[in-house]
């Protein structure tokens, strides 16, 4: 059998972080990019975000959401770069640079939610 | 002529178009392709706009007001303006497409692609309206 | 309506010049002649050195691909009054080395298009006292859509990736082959698997859709490739969570 590649795990990545994002980054972005901040609804108070937060389920979707858009956005960057300004020379860079990112923003991630008091 | 070798009966000279490193802006079509996959630098400035938040979370109740405070300025308004476009973006080209990827028979016959698209639009206001119930102090 | 139309036709002789240029024609236009009557038209009574392919002039052979205004078409299947009041340009297809004029060297695709193993492939073959190998309508159904091409070409001069990565193996190849992974009496999807599951296979096409706007026989090149990249990911869970099954229930 010959080898396979194992793009097709980057691409489940890519696939799931899509649709996660798809779904749920266009309110969650108008709300605390924009509806939040120029007042047009009140923003959730830091003690009652805190308590949400506290929730282990609310921690293991936001766990989710927080890692696998990173890697649909580092899959899809890395093939912008790859087409879009055929650097093909530079492709371990790229990969290394995108999946690096989408890596250390799911340990950071991970951190985070395990550290809230 | 400055070519690899000239021309003669029995040696073909191909010529090989140069893809120009501007393809993506020759076409609308390019472009508009191009701005679907520049949608992921919009995707990580909200992951990152995520993180930030959650990392207040544990930092304090003044570091989350200082965070407020970044996320009111002009600047960081016109960049949640411009990536929440292209979130948008996302979302309706990704749910357009689910269809393709996803062919449905039920009795023989393939179902419409508005009937696969149509359950995610759903999902997607459900989904965001549970957030905005959520965060707006309902439980 | 005017009496005729300009055509900027592409033109390309090696053993007098190093670049392809432009000329134009004046043609009639009628209103039932295609770019295909119009080419003929300047190859009868104006110039008979154009160099194009063409065949079956309705649509079936898939020998008159070219570039009409920029879009990959069938020649043959492309109204001139579309385009009134002109001019239309021709050129070759997209991404493909230019032998002449408007023909294009498809050796590569021919290669591509071999190496996916496109054919019914059996690890045991019934006798021919046997019979043959029975197949429902709704069997058919599941392939009969990629079954439908003609290798025009189209697609690949729409795919950016075609021209960016000349290893990619492009649409028609990867919608062929699932025209045969998908069909009851083939027994090859392993294989062929292995071929596509690779960077210059499935997993270069970045889903820019332009292949199955361009086909003009509907086969939807771009939903066999993700449709076959969703197939790629479940067996690749498989085979790393469940090493010891080995192959599909076939």
């Amino acid at each position: 059998m010959a080898k396979r590649s194992n793009e097709p795990f980057l691409w489940s990545l890519f696939s799931s972080g899509g649709m996660i994002a798809a779904l749920m980054f266009p309110v969650l972005l108008f709300l605390f990019g924009l509806a939040f901040p120029l007042g047009w609804l009140e923003a959730p108070s830091y003690e009652s975000l805190l308590s949400l937060v506290r929730y282990w389920p609310v921690r293991l979707v936001l766990f989710g959401l927080c890692s696998l858009p990173l890697f649909h956005g580092a899959h899809r960057f890395r093939f912008t770069l790859y087409d879009g300004l055929q650097i093909k020379h530079l492709n371990e860079l790229i990969a290394v640079f995108c999946y690096g990112s989408a890596i250390a923003g799911t340990v950071l991630a991970a951190y985070i939610l395990w550290s809230i008091p | 002529m400055k070519d690899a070798h000239a021309y003669t009966l029995y040696r073909p000279k191909w010529y090989r178009k140069r893809v120009s490193t501007w393809w993506w802006a020759q076409q609308w079509r390019s472009f508009k392709f191009i701005l679907r996959e520049l949608s992921s630098v919009a995707v990580g400035y909200c992951g990152a706009i995520l993180l930030m938040l959650l990392w207040s979370l544990t930092q304090g109740p003044e570091t989350y007001e200082t965070l407020k405070s970044w996320l009111k300025t002009p600047l960081f308004i016109v960049m949640s303006l411009i990536a929440f476009g292209f979130v948008l973006y996302h979302s309706i080209t990704w749910f357009n497409l689910a269809p393709k990827a996803m062919p449905v028979r039920v009795g023989g016959k393939r179902l419409p692609e508005w009937m696969i698209a149509a359950p995610n639009y759903v999902a997607w206001i459900a989904i965001s309206a549970v957030v905005v119930w959520f965060l707006l102090g309902g439980k | 309506m005017a009496e005729t139309i300009t055509l900027e036709v592409a033109r390309y002789r090696p053993e007098q010049e190093g670049e392809p240029t432009f000329e134009r024609f004046d043609v009639p236009l009628n209103k039932d002649w295609v770019v295909l009557d119009a080419l003929n038209y300047i190859k009868d009574k104006v110039d008979g050195t154009l160099s194009y392919r063409w065949s079956c002039r309705m649509g079936v052979c898939g020998s008159c691909g070219m570039m009409v205004n920029g879009e990959p078409k069938l020649t043959c299947a492309t109204f001139l009054t579309h385009y009134a009041p002109g001019p239309i340009r021709v050129e070759p297809l997209r991404y493909f080395p230019i032998v002449r004029d408007l023909v294009v060297e498809i050796t590569d695709f021919m290669a591509k298009l071999k190496s996916v193993n496109p054919w019914v492939v059996r690890e045991d073959e019934k006798p021919v006292s046997e019979g043959e190998y029975l197949q429902t309508p709704a069997q058919l159904d599941q392939f009969k859509q990629f079954s439908m091409c003609i290798n025009c070409l189209c697609c690949y001069a729409a795919c950016p990736v075609v021209g960016l990565d000349e290893h990619f193996i492009g649409p028609a190849a990867i919608a062929l082959a699932q025209r045969y992974n998908l069909d009851s009496r083939d027994q090859g999807k392993e294989e062929r698997m292995d071929i596509l599951s690779q960077h210059e296979g499935i997993w270069g096409c970045t889903f820019n859709g332009e292949c199955s706007k361009a086909c003009p026989k509907n086969v939807d090149p771009a939903g066999a490739i993700q449709q076959y990249k969703i197939k790629a990911v479940t067996e690749w869970f498989k085979s790393v969570l469940m090493p010891w099954s080995k192959g599909g229930a076939k």
